[in-house]
């Protein structure tokens, strides 16, 4: 993916989405050294200006993704920071954050400036690591968080694998407190679970070992209780049961601090596709009922849910290319995720689009205390444009993340991010 | 074009003779036996050791074959709906068994039944009887008795119709 | 009649006439068996292989046993013998495998859908010998064999599965075979042993066994594995003969027609009492005879069929 460097670009005829007001409008976007200078309903070309012909299409601040994995270190087979933020930019994302479940673990400061810098020289989308909440994840003692928000961590979890121990949990809460962080919560109570298929109709009828939801909603229970009683700030990561949205909206009118996301495959999959036994559906947690599915779009509805975030997770086609047991859970999702969300969300009229683009922008960023996104005049150009009326199929050819586990790989999709503006530099797609 | 070679009458004139050819080779032999091969060896198996019975003091027991399992072609799947089985009530070890058939064309299908019968035991003598010679041998298999030989092109479809299979007696050749 | 997949990957994708087409054959090879040499040359020049990634000598000696009598190639592969414990995957194995020149995979693996992922990646015929709790359907099919040899036919009997239905492939195996057969089937077995939901499969599901064992045809006895003991599906092997147990005072109570069978191997004195055995209507061993007449009639209908043809003269 190649950078144009546009000193003065004129994005013109396109329609503006402030998801903070949540409106739209007609309007030309002029950037100037990487920041907007003006926005207004008609900007004549001056000498020199470049113009990007927006006409049909949309203009909305860029995406962020608060839950991805980008592999390094580790597994770069998998995935770099370099392909995972090239990925990300494709899809529209110019901010992600990667969860820590890395090898070794990120959970010092070292390790949060190593990934934020290898973002830095790759110049795709921007990396703000999570920390680990616990040392190497292991659940059991705090990890130095101060010292990696002072690094630029920006949220705390040992995503991959849930805190199972209360005590432990409760002390993270607390801590975190200090530094106006949030701690994402992967909601997993192990001991339930036997297997990556919601345990129920289908699991019973393919064999599959199984998780029943209560695994993920029980946790999410404990953990908002919790977040209650320490006053502090909860991030449930992953949504994917209807107990779970329950238990967050119970929560949320209790005036507890805790927000919520889900993943375009908990809105768009059920358990039923497990019934070709193809790993590309194999996700934890699993993917659940038509009933959970319907509520979770429920809960983005209302706001229950705040974020759609990707949970990309690469894994290498020998690895997915295996009987089910064997292929390790995840699925890639940043250059699908918006399409699906259009589809479903917008078109599904779930959300406007101005809605859904704030699940994408504002409110992440809200969550992570990252700088507001808007498409004002004097702020850095952070954009993405939109070709909402396209039709294209996602082809594995096509793909930018170095591993192709999708099971949506052969699909048409519906609207598609078409250039990214950083600063100066303009993407297109 | 099909051409009626044979009909009801003709037809039971033929079973006629063959019984009585099989009889008149076989009359110093006790431990006599006849076995179809499925499907229209079978009935007419029958009517041989009806025929034979006159000229006999014991009743020449009838046994069958189906040589789907022993085909040399592996079509039979496609081909035969079910393999229907053999059924063999007696014991062949000793016994001269004459093998019926209603046609011998290619002589597969009889290589395949000796195969099987060798399978059950080790008989003294193994004949064959068919109503029907009809040439083109692909193997170096003759009939001991044949009621009729026909000259055909190797494309011709001889069809043998039997009452208790077809409803009705009757040969035909059909050119195509 | 051929089966419309070339694979036999589960009951599921079989329909009732395809059940019992298989039936029907295996009643024809049920004959071969008897006879002085029980060999056929029907699949003369073909090659299986037993892929068992878990050990089962039963089964596996069955199907090498249902091959050898179709005059067809067996080569076993086990994994203790074999590199899969050098990191080999599924996969490396089964194309490895295939390039030898088999015909045709019957596997056993412990992960569900196993068989169904091969049968994607190769070309040869897959045999489902059992994938983990899923499917295990020839086990199904001569469990059916032998009883409609027994009562003739499955349709309106009432056939009751006794165990753990939630771990056993065989349950679920049975439950679709017999219910297409037209059997009424019930379930039995404690609650922690009866999976979510399994009543889609058409049944009733008791957890208690004295309350329905009065009321059927069949009892259909699966086995305790070893590792459920340990794991708090029950309390003890004590409890669970006294609940579940299909014991002699049990067995004495039954109407004398009813038929009793079981998967193998049996954990004697646990789910049966050892003395069920004597007992003429327990049809464990006409199951294993059984087994390779079913064998015998899926390899033929799956291996047969696509050599040169030859009109038979």
């Amino acid at each position: 993916m190649k950078a144009e460097n546009k000193d003065r670009l004129l994005l013109r005829g396109g329609t503006v989405v402030d998801p903070q007001k949540q409106t739209t409008r007609r309007a030309d976007v002029l950037v100037v050294g990487g920041c907007i200078e003006k926005v207004e309903t008609s900007i004549p070309a001056a000498e020199g200006t470049e113009v990007l012909d927006c006409r049909g299409k949309h203009i909305a601040p860029g995406f962020v993704d608060m839950h991805c994995h980008l592999r390094e270190p580790g597994r770069e087979d998998e995935e770099t920071i370099a392909s995972g933020t090239a990925a990300a930019l494709a899809g529209g994302f110019t901010r992600v954050c990667p969860m820590p479940n890395t090898e070794p673990a990120v959970d010092t400061e070292a390790q949060v400036r190593y990934q934020t810098r290898r973002a830095v020289e790759a110049g795709f989308a921007r990396v703000h690591p999570v920390g680990c909440c616990t040392k190497a994840r292991h659940g059991k003692e705090l990890a130095e968080i101060g010292s990696m928000v002072e690094a630029g961590a920006v949220a705390f979890s040992d995503d991959g694998s849930p805190v199972s121990d209360a005590q432990v949990m409760r002390r993270v809460l607390e801590y975190c407190k200090a530094f106006d962080v949030p701690v994402i919560s992967h909601c997993e109570v192990r001991e339930l679970v036997e297997g990556y298929a919601n345990e129920g109709r289908v699991s019973t009828r393919l064999g599959l070992k199984a998780g029943p939801d209560v695994a993920e909603s029980a946790q999410a229970a404990r953990d908002v209780l919790l977040a209650e009683f320490t006053r502090a700030r909860l991030h449930i990561a992953h949504v994917s049961a209807r107990a779970t949205v329950d238990i967050v909206r119970w929560a949320k009118a209790r005036g507890v601090q805790v927000t919520a996301e889900t993943c375009p495959h908990y809105f768009t999959l059920t358990e039923d596709a497990l019934a070709s036994f193809d790993a590309n559906y194999k996700v934890n947690p699993p993917l659940r009922s038509g009933d959970d599915r319907r509520a979770v779009v429920a809960g983005l509805a209302d706001g229950t849910i705040d974020v759609i975030a990707t949970d990309h997770a690469p894994h290498l086609k020998g690895e997915k290319d295996a009987e089910f047991d064997a292929a390790p859970p995840g699925i890639i999702g940043f250059e699908t995720a918006f399409s699906l969300g259009y589809e479903k969300l917008v078109l599904g009229r779930v959300l406007s689009l101005a809605d859904y683009v704030a699940r994408l922008t504002v409110v992440p960023r809200r969550i992570l205390n990252l700088p507001a996104a808007a498409v004002t005049a004097g702020s850095e150009a952070e954009l993405v444009v939109l070709d909402l009326k396209a039709e294209w199929k996602y082809e594995p050819s096509g793909v930018l993340s170095l591993s192709r586990n999708s099971p949506f790989l052969g699909s048409t999709m519906r609207g598609r991010v078409s250039a990214v503006l950083l600063g100066e530099r303009l993407f297109r797609l | 074009m099909t051409r009626r070679l044979a009909d009801s009458k003709a037809v039971g004139v033929l079973v006629a003779k063959l019984a009585a050819a099989i009889g008149r080779h076989n009359r110093q032999v006790k431990n006599l036996a006849l076995v179809g091969i499925k499907r229209r060896g079978v009935p007419l198996a029958r009517r041989l050791a009806a025929g034979m019975r006159a000229g006999r003091k014991a009743r020449v027991p009838v046994g069958a074959v189906d040589i789907t399992l022993y085909r040399d072609d592996l079509q039979m799947v496609a081909e035969a709906p079910i393999v229907r089985g053999s059924e063999i009530g007696f014991d062949i070890n000793g016994k001269t068994l004459v093998l019926v058939d209603d046609v011998i064309f290619t002589g597969r299908t009889i290589r395949a039944a000796v195969s099987e019968l060798l399978d059950y035991g080790r008989p003294e003598a193994i004949q064959l009887a068919v109503l029907v010679d009809r040439g083109h041998r692909e193997l170096p298999i003759q009939p001991d008795f044949a009621a009729k030989v026909i000259k055909t092109e190797r494309t011709d479809i001889v069809d043998i119709f039997l009452k208790e299979t077809d409803g009705r007696d009757e040969i035909t050749l059909t050119r195509t | 009649m051929k089966l419309r997949s070339r694979h036999l990957l589960g009951i599921e994708g079989l329909d009732r006439s395809e059940i019992l087409t298989i039936l029907d054959q295996a009643r024809t090879f049920r004959e071969v068996l008897d006879r002085t040499i029980p060999i056929v040359p029907a699949l003369r020049g073909r090659t299986v292989v037993n892929l068992f990634f878990e050990s089962s000598t039963r089964t596996a000696t069955s199907f090498s046993l249902a091959a050898s009598r179709l005059s067809c190639g067996c080569v076993n592969f086990s994994k203790a013998t074999s590199s899969v414990s050098k990191g080999e995957t599924l996969l490396d194995t089964a194309r490895n495998i295939e390039a030898m020149g088999v015909d045709g995979i019957i596997i056993r693996h412990q992960s569900p859908g196993a068989p169904h992922f091969l049968s994607r990646h190769v070309k040869a015929f897959v045999v489902n010998a059992g994938d983990g709790a899923h499917e295990h359907p020839t086990q199904a099919l001569l469990d059916a064999h032998t009883l409609r040899e027994k009562l003739g036919s499955l349709d309106g009997k009432r056939v009751l599965i006794v165990g753990d239905i939630a771990h056993s492939r065989v349950a679920r195996s049975n439950l679709l075979c017999f219910t297409k057969l037209g059997a009424k089937v019930a379930v039995c077995g404690p609650p922690t042993m009866i999976p979510p939901d399994v009543e889609q499969y058409g049944c009733k599901v008791f957890y208690r066994l004295d309350r329905i064992l009065h009321e059927v045809d069949v009892v259909n006895m699966l086995r305790v594995q070893q590792e459920r003991i340990t794991s708090s599906s029950f309390p003890t092997v004590r409890e669970y003969r006294a609940l579940y147990g299909l014991t002699v005072e049990r067995l004495e109570k039954l109407a004398p027609e009813v038929v009793v069978t079981h998967p193998g191997p049996v954990n004697w004195g646990v789910e049966m009492d050892f003395d069920v055995a004597e007992f003429s209507r327990a049809l464990v061993l006409p199951q294993v005879t059984n087994g390779v007449a079913v064998r015998m009639a899926v390899l033929f209908l799956l291996a047969g069929g696509d050599a040169q043809a030859d009109k038979a003269g």
